[in-house]
């Protein structure tokens, strides 16, 4: 999933070290800043989805809009880079890093180098595991937990006139990821108030179309009587949808679909009803990053953890949003 | 024929771990083996084994070749992505995604790319003279990079029904991908083994530098056989980007070149060269399947799967080892030579 051209990398890796030389000595005068004297540095995964595509141009685009200076480095999925890109953001003194961490372990070292900087560091979208707390000012992101308590809820909410047992197959992210271990926890949580809701099989689909479908055909066969799906993203429930279909039967009417993300391509087929209902897990917190950078900026206090403003999506309102959907 | 003879043989094994998958599916859930007619076209479990089989399939097929020539080709993984990449963004960018004529353009063009990645692997095998796991090892990583470049880094959604049925279409009721593979499989059976082609591999395979004394074209034969696996890998990559209807640059193909390593290894060839069976690799690619079907049907737990699968694999390969073989075999003389010392005391 994560191999991408080696020049490549090494190439961004020395326009990175070419820029770190020019722009040396950023300032750490005292005092409120002007948006327009502050730098932020940024340091991204990579662009492994379209989701994180869709992430990138909307923290660029609100820097844009703020006026603020955005240095943006793309890791590539490689800690090592994102570790070398963090360190040259602290030699060339920027006044705030921000970055979304590839695994959530052995930042300890190089965030100490930007506490000792005095730099403040924001993680966006994924956390760290780090002890101490005090290497990182806030964690701006979705709560996958919360997400998952949200498609459960439209599950207790869609059937609460109903006495008949409703049975549930789970389409699982990859295995030991985050968001798939909070989105079946959070949903388990919910759909466990009333006996009626039953998973009856719960299988990993990668989080990918391929996956999902693959999954679904062989589950639909063992588990004939299913009554909902729960994919812990769009692109299962998609691979979901081929599957229902090949099998005969109509997705979101013979067996309704509830997925997370809310993707264009999800979307589409939550407007054409063979998705019920989608939690989104929004990749837009350009705005929210840019309000938390002019905080710290300004000395003031900001909260440890700061959740993804998000909604959630039923077919009546994706008709709706789709034309302005970004992603 | 007697047992000894059957269980001798080298594919003796492998059935054997089939048929108790097989087995196993059943007692989880007594409808595995059937198979209705459903919309016109045949629908069960089985059908579903050979259809998702079926890209793993041709892939091995092309693998048995090369690794008969004591090679290995790790970069087919990498060119179903690039043929499903270029395709779906032919297909996109046409004014008619629909027509079968846009269609045939872009499976056209994806599979005279796959010929020219193919020569590419072979040049590099063949007359640089680069070590075969090195050589596409190249191609492995920077064919990914190739597919993200193509698609941008999205995932590119197609709508396109002529499309869509190479993946998950039907012809005679049978899927469309099934009946391609039966085709590849065929094609490369009767080539190689009605003509002295198969012999030559062989011979490339194990003794390059002999076999070329006695009149053997190598050169030509290595480009051949990793031009054929790129055209098998790049046909595989169609199959897969148009089950899912959509070009993932990330995802499709993803370790398919272990699955048909795997495949070809579980049907008794030899990663050192030399003699090769494909329909071993049949057995072998089916094996793989239906391991991954079993996981569902017995709903084995995602966090246990890989480990279900490695126990499996792990005591297909035991038993079909020539050590193993030789110490049942010792043990069933060693009991037979009593029960005769019984009878005559």
């Amino acid at each position: 999933m994560k191999k991408i051209l080696g020049p490549l990398a090494a190439a961004g890796a020395l326009l990175l070290a070419l820029t770190g030389c020019a722009q040396s000595g950023g300032g750490s005068s005292d005092g409120p800043k002007d948006p327009a004297d502050m730098i932020v540095g940024f340091a991204q995964v990579g662009a492994e989805s379209g989701w994180r595509t869709a992430n990138t141009k909307d923290i660029q685009a609100a820097f844009k809009d703020a006026g603020i200076e955005l240095k943006f480095s793309d890791a590539q999925q490689k800690q090592e880079n994102q570790i070398k890109a963090i360190r040259s953001y602290i030699q060339q003194g920027v006044d705030v890093i921000a970055f979304s961490p590839v695994i959530e372990s052995g930042w300890d070292a190089v965030l100490k180098e930007a506490k000792d900087a005095e730099i403040p560091v924001v993680l966006t979208d994924r956390a760290v595991d780090s002890k101490d707390d005090s290497l990182y000012v806030s964690f701006l992101g979705s709560d996958f937990i919360e997400e998952g308590k949200k498609a459960g809820e439209w599950l207790v909410e869609e059937y609460k006139d109903s006495t008949d047992p409703v049975n549930i197959i789970q389409l699982e992210g990859t295995t030991g990821a985050a968001p798939a271990l909070d989105r079946a926890e959070g949903f388990a949580d919910v759909i466990a108030a009333d006996e009626k809701f039953q998973v009856v099989a719960s299988q990993t689909g990668d989080f990918t179309r391929a996956g999902g479908k693959q999954v679904t055909e062989a589950l639909l066969k063992s588990n004939p009587d299913v009554d909902v799906i729960y994919a812990h993203n769009d692109d299962m429930g998609l691979g979901a949808i081929e599957a229902i279909e090949a099998a005969g039967m109509k997705p979101g009417e013979d067996i309704k679909i509830v997925t997370v993300d809310a993707v264009k391509d999800g979307m589409q087929a939550l407007a054409d009803g063979k998705i019920n209902f989608i939690v989104e897990c929004s990749p837009l917190l350009g705005a929210q990053l840019v309000e938390i950078v002019e905080k710290v900026v300004a000395g003031e206090d900001v909260e440890k953890r700061i959740i993804t403003e998000e909604t959630t999506f039923t077919q009546e309102q994706a008709i709706e949003a789709l034309p302005d959907r970004k992603y | 024929m007697n047992l000894n003879t059957v269980m001798a043989h080298r594919l003796f094994w492998p059935v054997v771990m089939l048929l108790v998958l097989l087995i196993i599916n059943l007692l989880a859930f007594p409808g595995f083996f059937s198979i209705q007619v459903r919309d016109g076209h045949l629908f069960g479990s089985l059908i579903d084994i050979l259809r998702n089989g079926s890209p793993t399939l041709m892939i091995a097929v092309g693998m048995t070749l090369v690794i008969a020539t004591r090679g290995i080709d790790l970069s087919v993984g990498a060119i179903c992505a690039i043929s499903g990449a270029v395709a779906c963004s032919i297909i996109l960018g046409s004014s008619d995604p629909g027509s079968p004529a846009t269609v045939a353009v872009a499976v056209g063009v994806s599979l005279l790319i796959s010929l020219v990645l193919g020569v590419w692997n072979g040049f590099l095998v063949a007359v640089l003279g680069i070590q075969p796991i090195i050589a596409t090892l190249i191609l492995m990583t920077a064919g990914r990079g190739v597919a993200m470049l193509i698609t941008e880094g999205q995932i590119l959604t197609v709508n396109s029904p002529p499309f869509k049925a190479i993946g998950s279409g039907f012809f005679l009721g049978l899927p469309i991908s099934v009946l391609i593979a039966a085709v590849i499989f065929v094609f490369a059976l009767v080539l190689t083994r009605r003509t002295a082609l198969g012999l030559m591999i062989e011979a490339v395979g194990i003794n390059p530098e002999a076999s070329r004394l006695a009149g053997v074209r190598a050169r030509g034969l290595l480009i051949t056989v990793y031009v054929f696996t790129a055209v098998c890998a790049a046909i595989a990559g169609l199959v897969l980007t148009s089950n899912q209807t959509a070009a993932d640059a990330n995802n499709t193909g993803l370790f398919i070149e272990l699955d048909a390593i795997l495949a070809v290894v579980i049907g008794g060839t030899s990663l050192a060269g030399g003699r090769y069976s494909l329909l071993g690799t049949l057995i072998g690619a089916l094996v793989i399947q239906t391991l991954v079907t079993t996981v569902y049907t017995v709903g084995i737990p995602p966090i246990a799967t890989m480990v279900f699968k490695a126990a499996v694999v792990t005591a297909v390969c035991l038993l079909q080892s020539p050590r193993t073989t030789e110490l049942i075999e010792s043990a069933r003389r060693r009991q037979a030579h009593r029960r005769a010392k019984a009878v005559t005391a």
